[in-house]
């Protein structure tokens, strides 16, 4: 392979408490290319996605070993800023999850806890976002309006738009498209292809014909384990491992 | 047709538990606005009671019971607030949290009387605040820290775990996230519980008896050193305490009347507060 790695997961174990859900896992991500894992439920595709930008801090009791580099630099090291590390490594959650506030004010809610006070600067970003989202023509009337009333796939939208807002390097999909419709999953879709030229995506699905579309590289995950890496054209085509085979052809999962 | 049936005895048994509350309460009311509401006049509500406690009217005691609020909610408040914020958004949940929190749960049915002489002996005597409105509000204070840390936990339990994610996934700092994605959204139910808490210090007679409360005193505290008359204190006179009962009956109903209005008013202004910051946040 011949790209740039803006991401890589080194022998990477993952223990909630006593259990342990990743066994040295060895991710990369190409910079500027869209990665997906896929799996079935409970493979630990989560655990690893959410490991990226250390959100799982928040849950206690929890344990990672060996190395997540993002441009080099070990973000497991006690050195790294998280703060700083979650601004560069944006996230969009399975379930929408817009803040009880304006649409505008969810955009502009990254920027401002960074210091960004500057109204027009502001609006101009709040746009800009949204417009990134493909989200514009539908809200841009009604920016005050709050953000509970958009419909559950302008609301992912949303929230993508909110990621893009604080202006991030990667941007993490867990899920996007598991609580909405597929007409919503389809703009989403097309979406994410198109961030691709900016940013570097790593999506966790559930659903496989949605990683076939809109990944360049896909990951297989089964009981912790990664067990197989590579280009999804390959992936799907032609897969190495018996088990992937069996998994993207529906005989489990 | 039988579970119909059973399902309209389920309801009906509901009801009449409803209506049965109810029926108490309203004539719990209706019993002391007749016996009292004579009593009340603008004398009684203006004046210090007079001739021994048989003329005159209460607005000392009511007062008093304002400035012993005041002092409660100037402990209990904040205290409250920040208590429940570290515990339920900082603290890591261990024994020791748990700890914490049954040893919380446990303080808020200890008997007021027990507050009252650990008061006596914390605020008065150790800290040799004497007999005064300082002693009996922080007195009351103590007894109402673990309500309104219960009840503001319970608030911040109420907001989603996503919009906590939310910000930090943005970058926010957790000190963040909690000012700008949690508070402002637990802080109406914070504020119900905490009202719903003072409500309730406003009229305990147990622990403001030997803290601060006046038996007889016509004069207005000058100070927070001074001691005062309350309402619930001056009821528990009238009704027990006095020499000549029957004579100023009339007048503990008015009190009664009086205490309760306060509290009910505290209640609403509870209700009101929560559904102007609901409606303002627009959740």
């Amino acid at each position: 392979m011949d790209e740039r790695l803006k991401i890589k997961t080194e022998s990477l174990d993952f223990y909630y408490g006593a259990k342990q859900a990743l066994k040295s896992v060895n991710l990369p991500c190409p910079e500027k290319r869209v990665t997906a894992i896929i799996g079935p439920s409970g493979c630990g595709k989560s655990t690893l996605i959410r490991s990226l930008n250390r959100m799982n801090d928040v849950i206690p009791g929890v344990r990672a070993e060996g190395r997540i580099e993002i441009d080099g630099v070990d973000i497991l090291s006690p050195k790294v800023d998280v703060v700083e590390l979650r601004r560069k490594v944006g996230m969009v959650f399975q379930k929408p999850n817009p803040f009880p506030k304006s649409i505008f004010d969810n955009i502009a809610y990254g920027l401002r806890i960074n210091g960004l006070r500057d109204r027009q600067k502001l609006a101009e970003i709040v746009e800009r976002s949204i417009r990134g989202a493909a989200l514009w023509e539908e809200v841009k009337d009604r920016l005050k309006d709050n953000a509970f009333s958009l419909s559950g796939g302008q609301q992912q939208r949303l929230c993508i738009a909110r990621a893009l807002a604080v202006e991030p390097e990667v941007i993490l999909f867990d899920e996007p498209c598991s609580a909405i419709d597929p007409i919503a999953t389809a703009k989403i879709e097309e979406l994410i292809f198109k961030l691709k030229e900016d940013y570097t995506v790593v999506i966790v699905t559930h659903n496989m014909q949605q990683a076939a579309r809109v990944s360049d590289f896909t990951a297989f995950m089964m009981l912790g384990e990664m067990i197989e890496y590579g280009r999804t054209d390959g992936i799907f085509t032609n897969p190495a491992n018996t088990m992937t085979e069996d998994y993207i052809t529906g005989r489990f999962g | 047709m039988k579970r119909k049936f059973i399902q309209f005895l389920g309801f009906m048994l509901l009801r009449t538990c409803l209506y049965l509350v109810l029926a108490v309460l309203l004539l719990f009311l209706y019993d002391i606005i007749r016996k009292g509401g004579g009593a009340i006049s603008w004398e009684f509500l203006t004046q210090a009671p007079r001739r021994g406690m048989t003329e005159g009217g209460i607005f000392p005691a009511i007062v008093g019971t304002f400035l012993v609020t005041m002092i409660t909610a100037v402990l209990a408040v904040p205290m409250g607030m920040f208590a429940a914020i570290y515990l339920n958004e900082y603290a890591r949940q261990t024994w020791l949290t748990r700890l914490i929190r049954l040893a919380i749960r446990n303080l808020s049915g200890v008997p007021s009387i027990v507050y009252g002489l650990f008061g006596v002996i914390l605020f008065v005597n150790i800290f040799a605040f004497g007999t005064s409105v300082l002693s009996a509000g922080l007195t009351l204070g103590l007894l109402t820290l673990p309500w309104t840390i219960t009840a503001s936990e319970e608030a911040l339990k109420t907001v989603p775990d996503s919009y906590r994610e939310g910000a930090l996934a943005l970058g926010a700092t957790k000190w963040q996230s909690i000012r700008t994605n949690v508070l402002p959204y637990a802080v109406p139910g914070m504020l119900t519980g905490t009202v719903l808490g003072l409500a309730r210090a406003a009229g305990e007679t147990a622990p403001i008896m030997f803290t601060g409360a006046a038996f007889f005193l016509p004069v207005l505290p000058k100070s927070l050193g001074d001691q005062f008359m309350a309402l619930p204190y001056h009821l528990y006179i009238m009704a027990t305490q006095h020499h000549n009962i029957l004579k100023v009956r009339p007048l503990a109903y008015g009190t009664a009347l009086v205490l309760i209005a306060l509290v009910l008013g505290m209640n609403m202004a509870a209700v009101v507060i929560r559904y102007r910051l609901r409606r303002k946040r627009r959740i």
